[in-house]
């Protein structure tokens, strides 16, 4: 585990990327470790640009809102990348030495060259994951496409203790009281609508994060 | 059906009740505070932007948490709702922020000038200028001269510790004016952070509405004479005498809140290193960065001391002019154009010379820690 880790995830409204972050939050949190999760959005709408970022530290962290210096990004569309619909440009900006970047797409996307030079300068990192279509295959909706990509991230990295992630999802959505925007509660209630009880929610997302842990592939640069 | 819940003196609900740590948002962080703070009302206009507070706010009323909650038309409507219950003698809160707050303009030093211990949390974000919803301290620049005392949270624990100890602050009888409570808008309300809570079986004393220093409003008590005979139907030496006066007893008022504000937040300010060369001088979000920054220019060889101004209004001239007497630089990060907090500490300092304004964003930028680590390296040249 290192020290800090400081991730940053750019999706599209509705992907739930504020909520990947909050499972992710408290997994980290469940883990024994300091977190702060915080997201970052305009007048809420689905497909605009949102971003959600989680410090995970063995320290106490004191710096706010956005992380502009990333250690991992995760793009949960690939529409941040091609249709430029992200806070930062390039979608990389920020990016730290040896960092990482996870991108949900079927194949590869046709990044810049000068792109692709400025990753391969920063010794970075590139996995290519189809989180859409896991979330497909295994849970049965492309609303579990966030945790496919949190499974991603922890088939990447070791950043939350085993068992961790599935106690966050519990938390989440195991009928404690989650207090969020009417959108967010809609969206939730579509999710649930999903499943036919919540422990099936729980258990097919466990299941996706595993099967999403073995089919993310390192991308040379 | 009200929740039954134990009455504690505030010093043990605040300093010796067991605590317990929660991973929260600033907004539930509020929720917190609320269903610790025995209050009467709340009343909500849940405008875009806000935050979830005042949902929260209405789920412990359907807890049975508060005697009663609803929804004005709008935010002057709500604003002039709350100083209807407070006159009425009942402990009330809302929320509101950037437009929220603007909208409601009027209400606010007219709470102060009706002596209304309503406390209202301003999760503040951008203004109109252009259309923004992002997080921006604009609105307390404006804030400042309200009458209101301005107590101002750096992260989610400050606005549950600062909301609570708000109504014990504003409900002295030698105070008994109201309280703003200020939080950066997604910086803390959006942001989940472990925050420490009190047992949710105690709460606040009840408010005591025969302590105020103006007659309550009941059926016995006809409206204060402000109400009763308004200086603005008449114009003479008598009514201009009586409303300066009036204005002057409510800065009064504020005044006599320090010692309050000493007891409960510990202070207006806080310092950490303040016999260093360089200070950083910040409220809010701005500290949090601040302490980040001070840690990595440490690292790269430069020190800085900081303090953190907890309270604005009374503003604390005493301690400004004591901590930055032997200092050779002052460096003030703010999120917000005007530079506010730097303003008002060149009024203070006799050598004012000293003080950087800035780093600044706006608009509903995150301060990158390296802006005021540059500024820390340029003063230490």
């Amino acid at each position: 585990m290192q020290e800090k880790t400081f991730i940053r995830m750019s999706g599209l409204g509705g992907q739930g990327v504020v909520t990947a972050a909050h499972i992710l939050g408290v997994a980290a949190v469940r883990s024994g470790l300091l977190s702060t999760v915080n997201p970052f959005f305009g007048a809420e709408k689905r497909l605009a640009p949102a971003e959600s970022y989680v410090r995970i530290s063995t320290h106490p962290i004191r710096e706010r809102g956005e992380v502009l210096f990333p250690d991992i990004i995760l793009i949960l569309h690939p529409h941040v990348i091609t249709l430029g619909k992200c806070y930062t440009m390039p979608f990389f900006e920020g990016l730290q030495p040896q960092g990482k970047i996870i991108i949900n797409a079927p194949e590869p996307l046709p990044l810049g060259e000068r792109d692709l030079a400025q990753l391969a300068g920063l010794a970075a990192q590139l996995y290519y994951i189809p989180a859409t279509q896991v979330a497909m295959e295994v849970a049965g909706t492309n609303l579990s496409t966030n945790i496919a990509m949190l499974g991603a991230l922890l088939g990447v990295v070791n950043l939350v203790k085993p068992g961790a992630l599935e106690e966050a999802l519990t938390e989440r959505f195991g009928g404690a009281k989650f207090i969020a925007s009417g959108t967010t509660a809609a969206l939730d209630d579509v999710l649930k609508g999903k499943f036919a009880k919540v422990a099936q929610l729980i258990e097919k997302n466990v299941a996706v994060a595993e099967q999403a842990k073995s089919c993310v592939q390192q991308y040379a640069l | 059906m009200m929740t039954q819940q134990v009455t504690v003196d505030p010093d043990r609900l605040f300093f010796q009740s067991e605590r317990r740590k929660l991973f929260v948002t600033g907004s539930e962080a509020v929720g917190e505070a609320i269903k610790r703070a025995n209050v009467d009302v709340g009343i909500a206009y849940p405008i875009t932007p806000q935050s979830e507070s005042m949902h929260i706010v209405g789920d412990l009323y359907a807890e049975g948490y508060l005697k009663d909650y609803f929804r004005g038309e709008n935010e002057f409507s709500v604003m002039s709702a709350v100083a209807g219950a407070s006159m009425g003698g009942v402990r009330v809160f809302t929320a509101t922020g950037g437009p929220g707050t603007l909208r409601s303009f009027e209400m606010f030093p007219t709470w102060a000038g009706a002596r209304l211990p309503i406390v209202c949390a301003f999760l503040t974000r951008g203004v109109n200028s252009p259309l923004t919803i992002q997080p921006d301290t604009i609105e307390m620049a404006y804030m400042l001269d309200t009458g209101m005392i301005m107590f101002h949270a750096e992260d989610a624990q400050d606005l549950y510790d600062m909301i609570l100890k708000a109504f014990v602050v504003a409900e002295q009888c030698d105070v008994h004016i109201p309280v703003g409570v200020f939080a950066d808008g997604f910086f803390v309300t959006h942001t989940r952070d472990e925050v420490m809570v009190a047992p949710p079986e105690m709460k606040l004393p009840a408010y005591q509405p025969y302590s105020s220093p103006v007659p309550v409003m009941d059926m016995e008590n006809v409206p204060f004479r402000q109400m009763r005979d308004p200086f603005v139907m008449k114009s003479n030496f008598i009514s201009y005498a009586a409303h300066a006066s009036w204005q002057q007893e409510v800065t009064a008022a504020a005044e006599r809140a320090r010692p309050y504000i000493q007891h409960y937040l510990g202070g207006l300010v806080e310092a950490e290193n303040p016999g260093a060369d360089i200070l950083v001088i910040a409220s809010g979000t701005a500290v949090s960065q601040s302490r980040a920054a001070i840690q990595t220019a440490a690292g790269l060889g430069f020190e800085a001391g900081l303090v953190k101004v907890k309270c604005l209004r009374p503003f604390p001239t005493e301690e400004m002019r004591a901590l930055t007497g032997q200092c050779k630089a002052i460096v003030v990060p703010e999120f917000n154009r005007v530079g506010w907090l730097a303003r008002e500490i060149r009024a203070t300092i006799e050598d004012n010379g000293k003080v950087v304004g800035g780093p600044r964003v706006f608009g509903g930028m995150t301060m990158p820690t390296d802006m005021i680590v540059d500024a820390i390296r340029r003063c230490s040249a």
